[in-house]
């Protein structure tokens, strides 16, 4: 079990909503953003003295743009059907943690400047005025909200705290207090074209490497092909796939799947990220800027599909913005969606009989299935409402013969975030995400007991990284957390073809290290 | 004229002056700020037609709250549900014919009274009885409670115990339409429900009441699933692309 300075919170048969405990989290807080990584995002570096009117400008320009803040900011009725529902609150008990209380930590600085009755008698509405006190509240507590949107389903109006965390984050990178994690990893994607910073060369040496792995394991000639002009696919993939354990299983299985398909593709080393963290720190423009290089590579790589991995925010980012923020795609082949997700793909392949498989392969694992927040309630795939939840599994179970669902309360739209989405995913914000967690282990732990399950298969960088390092935590084992495409290319059967006898592969020795162990330990933090 | 009925009447004007130029502000500035993202919560209706059904849902069943809490949705919709009725009840009072539908309901518009304070005590009892709702709860909101189950109250009992001359006030009101003050009955219970009423106007467009038209505009709920099909760009948005 992972050694903790906190104490983990137990795991239960029946969930219980904690008595509310104020404080609890008032001390977490990330790093703050030194100034050069906030300057390439277009954000000061520090506080200035008049920060709290540029705060309140910036709030003003904020309402005036996003209808969401605006009627989210009047609309609540503090009626509590958010407060049990958030996985921080259920792990942390702080009161902040719950979804209105998170919310009110804006609210009620917008009643004070921005209302009639706040301004004449802020003590009637629970209005208060911007000191750096509630600066300091907002930044250890707007880095508790993972915008998962779990508490946006049981809002009778539908209030979605992401949209009110992100707004705050954009707010405090505009005065300058900026979070470290997410800032320095966009910056990264400005300079070299994804989060963990990994170079092109570094990338065509991990595919070099994991063809040969395929072929010694399969005797099959599967491609991983990187900035290929004139591919049909474009596959963008969140970066933690090229090293991240499991996520590179699931690499593995995509490729499997094209090469089954019979499809040209590509990766690009310029557009080598799916994740757009610009969606975390609320910024339009940051999200728009990341999103543009894959608008620029598939025009440069001539690909007429765009397809994208294993993501769960990237997924949100990709079906619901992309087509805002970097369409129209009208240049790219107008018989498939843009962009489509590799479960689509996959599914579509399944459901036309194209693929074959040997579900035995996957006969040492009992699997569960964790919806991915941000594809769950912020996304959809295929052509009906809820193909986010029901292609996922249909892969599984024609890949696997053991699949076993959680309880009911925490699937589908009523999913628990992993706990480190939305830009926690670092290691000062460990705490956190071993407490937020508790609520999907909770119900990981109650299957594997009831129903012998021993796997997890999960489409999402982050939450393939994030119960690698919580699950030991709880007393799991690392690596019950599988890719779902992991389990597609344990159980896909490889069509040989006539060139797969000759051994191409020259310089004969193992392909160096890219990285050592601890480059892999920040390629875990940045997934 | 009397001073009372003076008074109540400028009340009157005031509060629906209020009401009316407050709410269409509020409105005209919700329906004048983009939504630069597709942000439905997800699964969504991919028509519009499907959006209409959703909202409809929403806001005849609340069904949004009856998946979130049973206790708060039970009684958050007796209240509202009794409100309703009450409402379409108290029309009578200012319509000359009455409608039949409308005169049909006075039977049950007087007992969905006791139903709507019935449900605002209920909700009231979680302000203090559910600790995470007691911690959210600000000092209006608890006002706002008081003053419908006082509003309720008062009228209630002027239903069943101590009658008013209900002629005259709907002269009164009738009255008003064109500027005819009739003098209204000087009962304190009336006149208490009648300021109190006023109040609840003159609050509405300042107040978390706000929640009413601003179910419409919520973006997760009122949004096509369609992003992939058509693309969605705000005007401010646009302007990026001109650059």
């Amino acid at each position: 079990m992972a050694k903790a300075t906190f104490v983990v919170p137990a795991l239960r048969q029946y969930p219980q909503v904690p008595a509310v405990t104020p404080g609890t989290m008032a001390h977490s807080a990330p790093f703050v953003a030194k100034p050069e990584f906030q300057s390439p995002l277009g954000f000061p570096g520090a506080l200035a003295d008049d920060w709290q009117a540029q705060a309140i400008t910036k709030m003003g320009e904020l309402l005036g743009k996003y209808r969401s803040l605006r009627v989210y900011m009047d609309s609540c009725v503090k009626c509590g059907a958010c407060t049990d529902k958030c996985h921080y609150f259920l792990g942390t008990k702080d009161p902040k943690n719950m979804p209105v209380g998170r919310q009110d930590l804006m609210r009620k600085v917008y009643r004070r400047y921005f209302t009639l009755v706040g301004r004449i008698a802020p003590k009637l509405v629970g209005a208060t005025d911007f000191t750096k006190e509630v600066l300091d509240d907002w930044y250890s507590y707007f880095h508790q909200c993972s915008q998962c949107r779990r508490c946006s389903v049981f809002c009778p109006y539908g209030i979605d705290t992401a949209e009110i965390s992100m707004a705050a984050r954009e707010i405090m990178d505009s005065i300058g207090v900026g979070q470290k994690y997410c800032n320095e990893i966009i910056g990264k994607v400005y300079t070299i074209g994804n989060n963990l910073g990994l170079p092109g060369p570094a990338l065509r040496d991990t595919l070099e490497g994991l063809e040969e792995d395929v072929y010694d394991e399969t005797g099959v000639k599967v491609r991983y092909p990187i900035d290929q002009v004139g591919a049909d696919i474009l596959l963008v993939t969140p970066s933690a796939d090229f090293f991240a354990e499991p996520h590179v299983d699931g690499l593995i299985g995509y490729g499997k799947v094209f090469h089954e398909a019979g499809v040209s593709w590509t990766l690009s080393s310029y557009a080598s990220e799916a994740a757009n963290f610009g969606m975390f720190i609320g910024s339009y423009e940051n999200m728009r800027r990341i999103s543009l290089r894959i608008r620029e590579e598939a025009i440069r790589l001539k690909v007429k599909r765009i397809i994208f991995g294993e993501c769960g925010h990237a997924w949100r980012v990709a079906y619901s913005f992309l087509n805002t923020l970097a369409g129209p795609w009208d240049f790219l082949d107008s018989r498939y969606p843009v962009p489509q997700h590799i479960c689509e793909f996959t599914y579509d392949l399944i459901q036309q009989g194209k693929l074959t498989f040997d579900k035995t392969q996957n006969d040492d694992k009992v699997l569960t299935y964790h919806d991915s927040c941000n594809v769950a309630r912020a996304s959809r795939m295929g052509d009906q409402p809820g193909g986010q939840f029901d292609i996922p599994r249909a892969i599984i179970k024609a890949v696997c013969n053991q699949f076993y669902d959680m309880d009911e309360d925490t699937i589908r739209d009523r999913t628990f975030c992993c706990g480190g989405g939305g830009g926690l995913l670092t290691d000062d914000l460990m705490e956190l995400r071993v407490k937020g967690a508790q609520p999907r282990v909770e119900a990981l732990n109650n299957v594997m007991q009831e129903k012998g399950v021993t796997h997890m298969a999960a489409i999402c960088a982050i939450c393939k990284s994030q119960f690698t390092k919580v699950l030991p935590y709880y007393g799991m084992e690392m690596d019950q957390i599988v890719s779902l495409h992991q389990l597609v290319s344990n159980a896909i059967v490889l069509t040989p073809r006539e060139d797969d006898d000759e051994d191409d592969d020259e310089d004969g020795e193992d392909d160096a290290q890219a990285l050592d162990d601890d480059d892999s330990e920040s390629i875990d933090e940045a997934a | 004229m009397s001073f009372l009925t003076g008074l109540y009447a400028f009340a009157f004007y005031f509060a629906a002056l209020v009401l009316v130029a407050g709410l269409t502000w509020k409105v005209v500035q919700y329906a004048r700020t983009p939504a630069p993202l597709k942000i439905p919560t997800t699964p969504a209706p991919i028509t519009g037609g499907g959006v209409v059904l959703r909202m409809t849902r929403e806001v005849v069943l609340f069904e949004s709250l009856f998946r979130g809490n049973k206790w708060t949705w039970i009684f958050s919709w007796i209240f509202h549900f009794g409100l309703f009725l009450v409402t379409l009840r108290h029309l009578r009072y200012f319509m000359d014919p009455v409608p039949t539908p409308i005169a049909f309901i006075q039977p049950f518009g007087i007992y969905a009274g006791f139903a709507m304070v019935l449900g605002l005590a209920g909700l009231w009892a979680r302000r203090f009885l559910v600790d995470r709702v007691r911690y959210i709860s600000s000092p209006s909101d608890h006002l706002i409670l008081g003053l419908l189950v006082l509003i309720g109250c008062s009228g209630i009992l002027m239903s069943f115990v101590v009658h008013t001359d209900i002629v005259s006030v709907k002269a009164f009101f009738l009255g008003l339409y064109s500027f005819d003050l009739k003098p209204l009955p000087a009962d304190p219970l009336l006149l208490l429900h009648l300021s109190l009423v006023a109040g609840l106007m003159i609050i509405f467009p300042f107040s978390k009441l706000l929640h009413a038209p601003g179910l419409f505009f919520s973006p997760t709920r009122n949004q096509v699933d369609n992003p992939r099909e058509w693309r969605h760009l705000a005007p401010w948005a646009a302007r990026f692309e001109q650059r």
